[in-house]
């Protein structure tokens, strides 16, 4: 085979490499790309019942309650402006608890309530993650200093 | 005392690395011989410079001299010596003076055992190693100094995070970095040929082994790191598509094409650019992946500290560093000849689709990794790519790559009969179709995924063991025979067969977990008894338990098969009070290759303790098929051909016995 057919062999394997890469890229940007909202943001987009979504702000106090079975919780995440109810099944992160930040994943039900399939609590006290400190601030309830 | 006697070391370095990156260039490119012989000396000065640092630093962690302020932010008198150890490189700065140290390692490997190299490339590579140290050591001098004092001087240290008090992890980080620093040579290699304008089988010959090492070393590094993941989480997940997973993942994407592209340039003296092109991408997105960890731009228990000073800094040398090479070899690439030709079906053209789907597939993770950085900077808007977009994209790059994977070490070089080769698959094939359907009959949620991952593992291992057979005709001549063809086999053969296979391997057990995993989440109260995956667990109760620097609530399981009681599972929830923090520490038993794994949670009030037990079926596979990853790079290292500082081989001396295509290993 002369070189260059042989180069034009690579680049259209090359470009066909590429182009499988792009294509694919794109389908999955789709369907999986999660955007975060704070609760204020729920109330004034309204979200679709099956948008997957990332709900991040503070747990609100005494809002955290264990339904019948046990394993269920319920809860409030506040951006101190809005609160959206939560409710999870599974064990919580071992740093989970009221006045915390907290980001979760899930979507909303038909009845408002959003069910979370997970909860992420980061393992610091101090930490807050940087998502909830920026809803907070939009919200305009932010005190702290520095994130 | 020993704290100033560091920080003077890695100013002194600083200056020797200058030294070194600038004037031996000057000296090779007007060949003034005194100017270039600087390198060597100038290189073993900094590496010992900074193996003094690190030990003065290492000092002040096991001696807890509180006074420096990186001792006291990260570090206890409570904590165990290991862990005092750990903590050097557990932290920002001392993460950054390990990074330059074996950076220096590896130009002092170079300036010592490089005496086979031409002197001119040898000069120029140690320069360039110089320059790089440049970077990173003002960096550390300036912005990081781990030798920082802190005044007045506090009684007692604030400790390590919990989490990464642990012997998994702390040498996941030296190993990591061996990979992702070791990449540096291969750099410094490609940028020194571009300075030379010459590219050749010698220079890939040499490539080859720094390059293999620093694959190897991050194996174990990514592995590590999962295992971490894996046990000391608590959540039973092995791979997260994080980012900080991400910046480790790419690199070993692009050193193993770097790695394959090397092959041909030594045996075929074809596809010089391109490896030169890879070797520059491979050790930038080493660089892209410190980026990402250390200048805070993410948040995850990776990152130390936020500071924008040091993320603009390292960004700006990113862009130095990655727009120089690239503009250097826009400049000089199209002036190095190419050898070689080759027709598209041949061990070449094989291998050429192995870095074809290889990029692609870093492209990919590229794209996840950084899209929501862009995003964030340019619309505000927060998203996050989780692990389905990478099994969407990642996922069907990887399954063509593997089965070329499988028949690609059985081809000849420069033109190869598909059908033939093929036909020697035959009884691959066969195993793989039975395991398949086999799969089909047994198998649970998702039958497709299932099914092809379980077939690819088999096609893959069973591909690298007829690679093998034949090579050493195995049953088809008498087998002491085949035996002694065994023993005279490259390693690099050897190498190559068992590091394709542990990749089957382990795709087995990361198809067996994520097909078959059985996880049971329940309130339940002493005595309480579930039954999972065919084992009774029966929860006999928690108890307090106090550790070293933490106290623990500990559960107590008790695991029956048939009436017979066969473990006694005891994970635990610790709280550590420097700093606060609380980890659960899974406990995890194998039994038949998979795993049985068992969390203890909360306690509802009432008497019961949410549970969470999972039966984890064939992941120790996983773990052993990065094992074998790994032993397959050493094995190929300890080829004679690839040893560092070994003579040439005189080429002139091909075994007789061998085929014509067995002698092209």
């Amino acid at each position: 085979m002369k070189p260059k057919r042989r180069r034009l062999f690579f680049v259209i394997t090359g470009m066909a490499a590429l182009g499988l890469a792009v294509a694919l890229t794109l389908a999955a940007f789709d369907d999986n790309l999660v955007f975060f909202s704070s609760p204020t943001d729920v109330y004034a987009k309204g979200m679709a019942p099956d948008q997957r979504f990332r709900l991040g702000g503070l747990v609100e106090e005494e809002s955290v309650a264990k339904t019948d079975d046990g394993l269920t919780t319920t809860f409030r995440v506040t951006d101190l402006a809005n609160a959206v109810p939560v409710s999870y099944t599974g064990i919580l992160p071992d740093l989970f608890r009221e006045g915390q930040g907290v980001v979760t994943e899930g979507r909303l039900s038909p009845e408002g309530v959003f069910v979370a399939d997970s909860v992420l609590a980061k393992h610091d006290e101090n930490y807050l993650p940087p998502e909830v400190a920026e809803a907070l601030k939009k919200s305009g309830k932010w005190k702290g200093g520095t994130p | 005392m020993i704290a100033e006697l560091g920080h003077f070391a890695i100013v002194l370095a600083l200056a020797v690395s200058f030294v070194q990156g600038t004037l031996p260039l000057v000296g090779a490119q007007r060949g003034i011989e005194a100017l270039s012989a600087i390198a060597r000396p100038a290189a073993i000065m900094q590496f010992l410079l900074l193996i003094l640092a690190f030990v003065a630093l290492t000092m002040a962690f096991v001696g807890s001299d509180f006074s420096v302020l990186n001792v006291w932010q990260n570090s206890h008198t409570d904590k165990p010596l290991l862990y005092k150890i750990s903590g050097v490189w557990g932290n920002h700065e001392g993460s950054l003076l390990l990074w330059v140290v074996i950076l220096a390692a590896f130009g002092f490997g170079v300036a010592t055992m490089g005496n086979n190299l031409p002197p001119s490339l040898r000069t120029r590579v140690i320069a360039i190693q110089g320059l790089i140290g440049v970077g990173f050591l003002l960096l550390l001098v300036f912005l990081s100094n781990p030798f920082e004092r802190v005044f007045p001087v506090p009684s007692q240290g604030t400790g390590l995070n919990p989490l990464l008090q642990d012997p998994g992890l702390a040498f996941h980080p030296p190993f990591l970095y061996l990979g992702y620093v070791g990449f540096s040579i291969a750099f410094s290699f490609a940028v020194a040929a571009l300075i030379e304008g010459k590219v050749d089988a010698a220079w890939a010959r040499w490539v080859r082994p720094w390059t293999l090492a620093a694959w190897t070393a991050l194996t174990v590094g990514i592995a590590m790191g999962s295992w971490w993941a894996y046990y000391e989480l608590g959540w039973g997940g092995w791979w997260f598509w994080d980012p900080v997973e991400n910046a480790s993942f790419m690199p070993w994407l692009l050193g193993t094409a770097l790695l394959h592209s090397a092959i041909v340039v030594e045996k075929r003296d074809a596809l010089k650019t391109w490896t030169v092109l890879l070797a520059i991408l491979t050790f930038s997105f080493s660089l892209l992946g410190t980026f990402i960890v250390r200048s805070g731009v993410l948040n995850s228990v990776h990152s130390f500290a936020t500071d924008p000073e040091r993320g603009v800094y390292i960004l700006a040398f990113l862009v130095v560093a990655i727009g120089g090479s690239l503009a250097l070899y826009a400049w000089r690439a199209p002036s190095l000849k190419s050898g070689g030709v080759f027709a598209p079906v041949s061990r070449e053209g094989a291998l050429v689709l192995n870095n074809l789907l290889l990029i692609a597939a870093t492209a990919t993770v590229f794209i996840g990794t950084m899209y929501p950085l862009f995003l964030d900077a340019i619309t505000g808007e927060k998203v996050t790519v989780g692990p389905p977009f990478f099994n969407a994209t990642f996922v069907p790059l990887m399954v063509p790559l593997i089965m070329v994977m499988a028949i690609g070490p059985m081809m000849p070089w420069k033109r190869a009969d598909l059908a033939g080769t093929l036909s020697r698959m035959k009884v691959a094939a066969a195993l793989t179709v039975i395991v398949a359907l086999l799969t089909l009959y047994f198998s649970g949620f998702d039958p497709i995924l299932a099914v092809l991952g379980m077939a690819l593992g088999v096609w893959l291992v069973a591909g690298a063991a007829v690679d093998i057979g034949e090579r050493t005709r195995l049953f088809r001549i008498p087998l002491r025979d085949a035996l002694r063809r065994a023993a005279n086999l490259p390693r690099s053969a050897w190498g190559g067969a068992i590091a394709h296979a542990g990749m089957g391997v382990a795709i087995l057990g990361m198809t067996g977990t994520l097909s078959w995993e059985v996880e049971h989440l329940q309130i339940m109260r002493p005595g309480d008894r579930i039954v999972v995956a065919g084992y009774e667990v029966e929860f006999r109760g928690v108890a307090p338990v106090t550790g070293p620097n933490y106290d623990a609530v500990r559960g107590t399981f008790h695991v029956f098969r048939n009436g017979e009681l066969m473990e006694i599972m005891e994970p635990e929830t610790r709280r550590f009070t420097d700093p606060p923090m609380v980890t659960t520490e899974a406990s995890i038993r194998p039994r038949n290759f998979g795993d049985l794994y068992a969390v203890v949670g909360e306690a509802n009030g009432d008497g019961g303790f949410a549970t969470r037990i999972y039966h984890k079926p064939m992941i120790v596979w996983l773990w052993i098929g990065s094992l074998m990853m790994t032993l397959g790079g050493l094995v190929s290292l300890t080829d004679r051909r690839l040893r560092v500082g070994a003579p040439r081989r005189p080429k002139a001396s091909p075994a007789p016995e061998l085929q014509p295509q067995q002698q092209a290993t």
